[in-house]
């Protein structure tokens, strides 16, 4: 008697099982790399702008709208319990501990999660991967360890600044629409702000980073085939980061406020 | 004779599939071999495990009578030093300008100085009949004969003691062809190096080639002098080198 059901179930986890394997040893070996010399400097700074610099206004453009909406939703919520107040506060800590890290994380991971596998996987289906062996280049320190650094490097600047900019949303709304006073505003956010809220969120940014451009180099640098196989790692890259990040966002949130 | 590269029983199988069923091999100091065959018969297996890009299931590949098939990364690194290579598509760089692809390989493994490297990458391009002015255009600015010269250029950069040519002539009009096979032979022999290539190109094998091997099946069914493959003996190899359909080698299509 088969049991259908249990035969694709056992499929999957073996599957899951193989491809976590795959991605560990995977992260090992560059991990491995990106600390041993040599290091190479240029590209390190080519992905730090690539990943960092030009990622800013797409972060930037998510960050004051989300802590305007933050500021918005959080006014028309407590108003009814004359809570109004504690705006400023809920904007700061849910910005610091959350919304700043894992929204920036998610549109870095669709812009360069994507463009990192994009570009690796091409280089693998036209053997440029193949040529950078044979010019005794290891691929590894060359492609993979300079993404991973500046990915780690980066992403807490960029959630700093998300940071910055998500609570100047919370305070252009509390006090032009909401009629805030602005010096009792500000006060109100940096009475109540402390550095584990802000530590929290750079240590979960420097995790998404090393995530994003893992994800972006492993599913790259393991496709197959032509356009469809670099298409299917581009499509890989950006759901595997995204569900990683919110994974490791509970772990994290979990390890620095869990009682 | 004390082989520049010696295979012995080299397998390799992918799953059910047997590409490589116990390849021997021998290409002494400064010739140049040339394995032919037709398409998925396995000599761009064959080539990736002399150049260590694949490892083979079973069986020694020997370069300079040194064992290659368990080397680490750092030995991998010494036996590559003296290897160059051409890929089928060029497989250039399309984020570096052209003279940083010839120069890739002096900067980057030999600390070579860029501005150094640069006159090397010229000269380079140079001697295979490109004006400098191209060092400074992207590969995706180029022609596929202009690519395949680049190609040719960055592979002798370092002056490699052995060279692999994967398919020179594939996707190349006949006069450019020739004009690749020319540069071949020529840039092989200025530099005394070892060649070992793999092509389906007769014309191509017969002009760049000392011996020619023929892989049918993961095979090396023939292999002897250029000037012996018009009476090889072998029904596989004449059926191959003249092209034609019927013979002993099936080719597995569906009727229509």
């Amino acid at each position: 008697m088969s049991f259908p059901l249990l035969t694709v179930l056992g499929r999957m986890a073996l599957a899951f099982l193989l491809a976590t394997g795959a991605v560990t040893a995977f992260a090992f070996h560059a991990v491995r790399q990106a600390v041993q010399p040599p290091y190479y400097r240029r590209q390190i700074v080519s992905q730090i702008l690539e990943i960092g610099y030009y990622s800013l206004p797409v972060v930037g453009l998510t960050a004051i709208f989300t802590g305007m909406v933050l500021a918005l939703q959080t006014y028309t919520g407590f108003a009814r319990f004359s809570a109004e107040s504690a705006i400023p506060n809920v904007v700061v800590v849910s910005l610091t501990r959350e919304l700043g890290p894992v929204l920036a994380s998610l549109m870095v991971a669709g812009r360069i999660g994507a463009a990192i596998a994009a570009e690796i996987g091409t280089m693998r289906v036209t053997e440029q991967i193949d040529a950078l062996t044979t010019l005794s280049t290891d691929p590894f320190k060359y492609l993979v360890a300079p993404r991973l650094i500046a990915g780690i490097v980066t992403l807490p600047i960029l959630v700093l600044v998300a940071d910055i900019i998500g609570i100047l949303g919370g305070f252009l709304v509390g006090v032009y629409k909401l009629d805030f006073n602005d010096a009792a505003y500000l006060r109100n956010t940096i009475d109540f702000l402390q550095f584990q809220d802000v530590f929290s969120g750079l240590v979960k940014a420097a995790v998404f980073g090393f995530l994003i451009t893992l994800m972006g180099c492993y599913h790259g640098y393991t496709s197959k085939g032509g356009a469809q196989g670099v298409g299917m790692a581009t499509t890989n890259a950006v759901v595997s980061a995204s569900i990683l990040i919110f994974t490791f966002n509970y772990f994290i949130t979990e390890a620095f406020f869990a009682r | 004779m004390n082989a520049k590269i010696s295979l012995r029983d080299v397998t390799k199988a992918f799953g059910p599939k047997k590409v490589l069923q116990g390849i021997d091999l021998d290409v002494a100091p400064g010739e140049s071999m040339v394995v032919i065959g037709g398409s998925g018969s396995g000599k761009s297996v064959l080539l990736k495990c002399i150049l260590g890009l694949m490892a083979p299931d079973r069986g020694s590949i020997r370069v300079d009578g040194e064992e290659t098939v368990d080397f680490n990364d750092r030995g991998r690194a010494r036996v590559m030093r003296k290897f160059g290579m051409l890929f089928q598509g060029g497989a250039l760089f399309d984020s570096l300008r052209v003279w940083e692809n010839v120069a890739f390989g002096p900067i980057q493994s030999d600390g070579m100085k860029p501005e150094q490297a640069r006159e090397v990458a010229v000269a380079k391009l140079g001697a295979v009949g490109l004006a400098p002015e191209i060092g400074e255009l992207f590969p995706s600015e180029l022609s596929g004969g202009m690519q395949k010269r680049v190609a040719l250029a960055r592979a002798i950069a370092r002056e490699p003691e052995i060279i692999f040519f994967d398919e020179p002539t594939t996707g190349l009009d006949p006069i450019m062809a020739d004009v690749i096979n020319d540069l071949i032979v020529k840039c092989v022999s200025d530099l005394g190096a070892t060649a070992v290539s793999i092509t389906h190109d007769m014309a191509s094998a017969r002009k760049i080639g000392h011996r020619i091997g023929m892989l049918y099946e993961g095979k090396l069914i023939w292999q002897g002098p250029v000037a012996d493959i018009d009476r090889s003996g072998n029904a596989h190899v004449d059926q191959f080198i003249h092209g034609r359909a019927e013979g002993p080698i099936r080719m597995q299509v569906r009727k229509l």
